[in-house]
């Protein structure tokens, strides 16, 4: 695949159609990859990778960089075609300036999730096929591939993308996913219980942010938790409390926009299950105004910004119960 | 040296537990962190925890003073001093190390009274790396993992704890569990020290190059124009600042309680829009400017100011939690010069 999209990216430059290329770069290790800009194809073949380990979401880079001089090309994985029609939508990118490849995708790896398996000092990782030899200062160890994907990528929603200027390869599908499963467990239990289990979390919370500079959804020129005049801007949570508020604002503001693509709890240092707070979100506005995929389309009209007549009272949640 | 059965090891965190507060890394659902020690908690096998150990001498916030109004009349109140004597144990080279860096900003004059206060009461109990890891780069910083500072030193084997006491305060600890202790050669751990070495000749990224970062070279690297390709990528999210161990900025607050004003100090981050925002706005306009004070103060600023000292241990902490793999190995190989 890497091979195809430096072949594929080269023809574009050398047409003209685009001026540069919004890709991953290889870092010191197989997995230490990170997003970057190539403008040349002596660039491409320097650095730029794709491999199993590319699970970040290009997406929000392309907020600044559709705004810049001439025509970028965007490699998109599924999820992150979701995205890209979000803020389309949402006229935060400039579509016309963006060529857009979508990407086939069978879920990428964390490596916390090799980590956790026993792997310590990372030197290789061999891709074979349904699994990965990974190379280690200690030894070698086989993963199944299936035991290293990041949760967002076990429960994958999506292997349709959404939104493209060309494919490379064949399309995939919406998948039947369990990716609502846990809220329906955190739904299961009682007030006391779910309180427990958010506590717990939001508690290793350190307030870097991460997850909001990471989340395409969250594209305020100036957020409010950043503005000193806001009142409750900080760097740190003065209080036990106050981490909650944060990530409860956040989710709210997110709802309905929110495409579940799950970079929020990729990036999280401290590996808090925050796609679980949106997932609450977007299950809740399936049930109480049919099912509904930020990003899917990006002509519709997101159920908690449209009006009918259809639309559930607000007494709905009276009626179900809070627990 | 003493040592002891590892069968035993919960004997003796009870005991140091036994007569002052005893924190040790466990594993969290979130990863390995330090935990207050309950009877039986586990101690994590984990190179590091999440969190850096600087978090015992300079919390993430700190109440300085709390302002309560009645009426017209304004009152001061100066929190309780901690003056709890405690242990941390199992802390790693790279970490006991960032102590004495942050030794010299907070304890050179003005004195820092808030963490000179937790320094004089907290005793390190440090202990060799095991399996150091890919993202390990302690030595080029001159830090050698199988000699841990702190006060007091541990290594292990197969069946074997070895303590050595470095400090008179570490020699205090070790003498108030003597009775679960029995006395060993000093050569003990050589051989859990040289399973450490062996690993270290491995390590891929400990050979950097840092002879480039003088401080006459601090005009030329600041205006080095690829400072905006290593930045492109930085969120501006505050990861890499809050779990680096010898990160140390950090800012004061008021927070209106309703009825007064809590004054605190919190950690900041050089990654934040308002980070040092005076009155006509922060001097750093852009991420470019922000992640470089960042690599500027550990690579350049810091050395220039303490004989030479660079503010970073390598314990891999910005390689593993960056979001997008911007880390300090790369600024260094960028920047650095030719290689050592």
């Amino acid at each position: 695949m890497q091979e195809a999209m430096i072949r594929r990216a080269k023809e574009l430059l050398a047409d003209g159609t685009v001026n540069r290329v919004l890709g991953w770069q290889r870092g010191e290790f197989v997995y230490d990859v990170t997003p970057a800009v190539f403008a040349s194809p002596d660039e491409l073949d320097a650095s730029f990778v794709y491999n199993d380990f590319c699970g970040a979401n290009l997406s929000k880079y392309l907020v600044a960089e559709s705004r810049k001089e001439g025509k970028v090309l965007a490699f998109l994985k599924p999820c992150d075609t979701y995205s890209l029609n979000q803020l389309t939508a949402e006229h935060r990118v400039v579509r016309e300036n963006i060529y857009a490849i979508g990407l086939p995708c069978e879920g990428k790896a964390d490596v916390e999730a090799l980590k956790a398996a026993g792997a310590a000092g990372i030197t290789g990782i061999a891709d074979g096929g349904d699994t990965f030899t990974v190379h280690t200062l200690y030894g070698d160890q086989t993963v199944a591939k299936a035991d290293a994907l990041a949760e967002r990528c076990a429960n994958c929603k999506s292997k349709q993308c959404v939104t493209y200027d060309e494919l490379l390869g064949e399309n995939g599908a919406v998948q039947n996913s369990h990716r609502f499963d846990m809220v329906e467990q955190l739904e299961n239990m009682t007030a006391d219980e779910r309180y427990a289990f958010w506590q717990g979390e939001l508690s290793r919370c350190i307030r870097c942010n991460a997850c909001r500079n990471a989340c395409p959804a969250c594209t305020c020129e100036k957020c409010v938790f950043d503005n000193p005049q806001s009142g409750i801007a900080n760097t740190a949570p003065a209080d036990s409390f106050e981490e909650k508020l944060f990530h409860i604002i956040r989710a709210f503001h997110v709802a309905g926009r929110c495409t579940d693509c799950g970079e929020c709890s990729r990036v999280c240092p401290q590996h808090i299950p925050l796609h679980l707070l949106n997932r609450k979100f977007i299950k809740d506005i399936n049930e109480l105004y049919g099912p509904y995929q930020a990003g899917a389309d990006v002509a519709a009209r997101g159920p908690l910004t449209d009006f009918t007549f259809e639309d559930c009272e607000p007494s709905v949640v009276h009626e179900r119960g809070v627990n | 040296m003493k040592s002891l059965l590892l069968k035993d090891m919960d004997r003796l965190l009870a005991a140091l537990a036994e007569n002052r507060t005893l924190y040790v890394p466990t594993d969290g659902a979130g990863g390995a962190e330090y935990r207050l020690y309950q009877p039986g908690t586990p101690l994590s096998e984990a190179l590091n925890t999440n969190r850096s150990a600087k978090d015992f001498f300079f919390p993430q916030t700190e109440n300085m003073m709390r302002f309560q109004m009645r009426g017209k009349e304004i009152r001061i109140e100066e929190p309780t001093r901690p003056d709890e004597d405690f242990v941390v144990f199992g802390v790693r080279a790279c970490d006991a190390r960032s102590f004495e860096l942050l030794d010299k900003v907070f304890l050179s004059e003005p004195v820092d009274s808030y963490y000179q206060n937790r320094r004089a009461h907290g005793v390190i109990v440090t202990r060799c790396c095991g399996r150091p890891e890919e993202t390990c780069f302690c030595t080029a910083f001159g830090i050698d993992p199988t000699a841990p500072g702190g006060d007091v030193s541990t290594w292990q084997d197969d069946q074997r704890l070895y303590l050595a006491a470095n400090t008179p305060a570490g020699q205090a600890l070790l003498n108030g569990v003597a009775h679960l202790l029995t006395d060993a050669p000093e050569t003990a751990a050589d051989d859990a020290k040289a399973k450490t070495r062996a690993a270290l000749a491995n390590l891929p990224i400990q050979n950097l190059p840092l002879d480039g970062f003088g401080e006459e070279n601090l005009l030329a690297i600041f205006n080095d124009p690829r400072w905006a390709e290593l930045s492109r990528a930085c969120l501006g999210c505050g990861t890499c600042t809050f779990v680096c161990p010898t990160c140390q900025c950090y800012d004061i607050k008021d927070f209106d309680t309703g009825h007064g004003i809590q004054r605190f100090r919190c950690w900041d981050s050089c990654m934040y829009s308002e980070f040092t925002r005076c009155a006509h706005g922060n001097p750093r306009v852009s991420q470019v400017e922000r992640f470089r004070q960042r690599f500027m103060h550990k690579l350049v600023y810091f050395p220039a100011n303490n004989q030479g000292d660079f503010s970073c241990v390598g314990c891999g902490r910005c390689l593993q939690k960056c979001p997008v793999s911007l880390n300090i190995v790369k600024v260094i190989k960028a920047l650095g010069g030719e290689k050592a």
